[in-house]
């Protein structure tokens, strides 16, 4: 894992140094990629939208996706130059400035804050203004439980209570004791952090949005869907019809329906929410390895609850291989239980790398103009200019991505429940 | 590295927060929904189908009304045939009977012309027989006033008579 994120990092390096080869190749497979992956989705797509409304939604869907790719690049860089500018003034001091100026722009830094959770949801730097929400911190040390607000940590020692957040260093972002002796207990850390804000404010957006829909369900019985309503059904027979009843079978599909379209519309709402840069959005839930952890293993939980006698048989013994693989050493079995763990982690690995390495490309791209930017002003406005333009691209097949990885989780999930459920063969 | 550590609190806020949502949704949004759009779907099949039977109760009832205009249509035909046929029976008929009429009437009224001739012409014989003896009244009264010549006259019929 650690080694895939080296390589992600070192591609990363490899587009921040100018006149690097790898560009050019990536971009050729990249749009190699995207022209298949919108081959298939259109496919996909056609079958489940009338072609009478099909044109009329796929454009729906495509201007706000356009809309937030503009954005996005838009507001992001804004933001990154006012931080920027700054940081190069020698006439500006102050500790934090030198300390930047001496060690320049470092894009691997500033991709990584951005990636990962935060103690505070940053929208806005403007020379010392700073614009952030702070949220509130819960710890539970020692058997005592701990709450304040996250802006208690904006002091010189980034401490308060005797925890501090360091700014730097190993523990950078992780809340610790600020004088810790070996033998402390451990501070469990339950703060309503950037990505759990980001949770409760996707999980209200869909209680609202389909309450709302139920609603408008029960209001116009047995008529055709309006409004919200025709956007969203054909995504729920989707569902319905090409993951659950495929591969759970027509008999057994109704009981994961709930979970199924839960997870889904989850993971589509919050790697849509990830590509908005601003604030409801922004947050990179879904590419945070604990969120499609959770995920994961309610999906295993749900597998292994729900095997058969079949399910389990098969995997102490597994039919049509030799008794050698399993009876004196347990080979076949040892392998099967291994399947069993890997299933989930695969699907919590796939997610997760997927969203982050979207965020960082993205990322990539801004940091290039700040690169170019130090070497030579106009140099940075004429990268910014490329940059823009592929990040409008990588946006577009973020949204892609988006609904591509949401679809995987949702159909892998349905396709283990359904060899969990399978009835054996007669034969 | 931080990026691949699931945080602990992290994961607590997550199950929590994704089991309410689970739970909300099924019992507020999925369940409703779902049953919303299998009734929908029951509701459509059914429809079609009933639609389906009327067309083909319609197909039915338009080959039997087909049928029956044919019928209809035959019946007309021959009922035309015949009514033509009485006509011109009936026509053939008249035009016989007519004929009949016409010769018996013209035979009674030969009979009666000849009749009436005859009964003419007998009145005409009477009464140019009575005018004949009526002018050989008056000649014989006048001729016959002298004695003398009654006699030669009666001389001379007898005369006559002889050379009968």
């Amino acid at each position: 894992m650690q080694l895939a994120m080296q390589v992600i990092l070192q591609s990363l390096n490899s587009f921040s140094e100018p006149g690097a080869p790898s560009l050019q190749e990536n971009c050729q497979k990249i749009r190699k990629v995207f022209i298949f992956a919108v081959q298939i989705f259109m496919q996909k797509m056609r079958r489940h939208f009338p072609a009478r409304t099909s044109f009329f939604f796929r454009a729906v869907l495509l201007i706000p996706f356009f809309f937030f790719a503009y954005g996005f690049t838009g507001v992001v860089c804004a933001q990154e130059n006012v931080n920027l500018v700054p940081a190069n003034d020698s006439v500006i001091s102050g500790k934090e400035h030198k300390e930047k100026k001496a060690e320049g722009f470092n894009a691997g830094d500033m991709i990584m804050e951005h990636v990962v959770d935060n103690h505070e949801w940053h929208i806005l730097e403007a020379g010392h203004f700073t614009l952030s929400i702070p949220l509130p911190v819960i710890l539970y040390y020692n058997g005592k439980l701990y709450t304040f607000c996250s802006s208690r940590f904006h002091n010189e020692e980034h401490s308060y209570l005797g925890f501090s957040l360091p700014a730097e260093g190993p523990a950078k972002g992780k809340i610790v004791r600020t004088l810790a002796a070996p033998g402390d207990p451990r501070v469990y850390d339950f703060s309503i952090t950037k990505t759990v804000l980001a949770i409760l404010i996707s999980a209200a957006l869909m209680l609202f949005i389909f309450i709302s829909v139920a609603r408008a369900y029960a209001r116009n019985r047995n008529q055709a869907p309006k409004g919200m309503q025709s956007m969203l059904e054909p995504i729920i027979i989707f569902i319905r019809d090409d993951i659950a009843k495929s591969s759970i079978g027509e008999k057994k599909y109704e009981k994961y329906m709930p979970y199924l379209l839960t997870i889904f519309f989850f993971i589509f709402l919050n790697n849509v929410l990830g590509l908005i840069p601003i604030f409801p959005g922004g947050a990179n839930v879904t590419g945070n390895i604990a969120v499609t952890m959770v995920m994961a293993v309610f999906t295993f939980i749900l597998t292994t609850v729900n095997g058969n006698k079949h399910y389990w048989v098969d995997i102490v013994n597994t039919p049509g291989v030799p008794w050698w693989l399993k009876l004196p050493l347990p080979l076949m079995p040892i392998v099967e239980i291994i399947g069993l763990i890997t299933k989930p982690f695969v699907l919590m690995v796939r997610l997760f790398a997927n969203i982050t390495a979207g965020h960082i490309i993205a990322l990539g791209f801004i940091s290039l103009i700040f690169i170019f930017g130090a070497m030579n002003a106009a140099l940075g406005y004429g990268v910014s200019v490329v940059s823009v333009a592929f990040m409008i691209f990588m946006n577009l097949l973020e949204l892609l991505v988006a609904f591509i990885q949401a679809y995987v989780f949702t159909l892998l999930s349905a396709l283990y429940f359904g060899l969990a459920t399978i009835e054996p063969e007669h034969h | 590295m931080e990026l691949i550590t699931p945080g602990l609190g992290l994961i607590f806020w997550m199950t929590l927060v994704f089991l309410a949502l689970l739970f909300l949704l099924k019992k507020f949004a999925w369940i409703p929904i779902l049953k919303a759009l299998k009734d929908r779907e029951d509701a459509i099949t059914d429809a079609l189908l009933s639609a389906d039977k009327a067309k083909e109760e319609m197909k039915q009832l338009q080959f039997s009304n087909e049928q029956l205009l044919a019928e209809a249509k035959n019946e007309r035909d021959n009922i035309l045939n015949d009514a033509r046929k009485i006509k011109e029976k009936i026509i053939e008929e008249a035009r016989v009977k007519a004929g009949e009429e016409a010769g018996r009437i013209t035979a009674s009224a030969l009979e009666n012309i000849r009749n009436e001739k005859m009964a003419a012409l007998t009145e005409l014989k009477n009464e140019v027989g009575q005018l004949s003896l009526d002018i050989a009244k008056k000649i014989l009264q006048r001729e016959l006033a002298d004695p003398k010549k009654q006699e030669e006259f009666a001389r001379q019929l007898l005369d006559e008579i002889k050379l009968n």
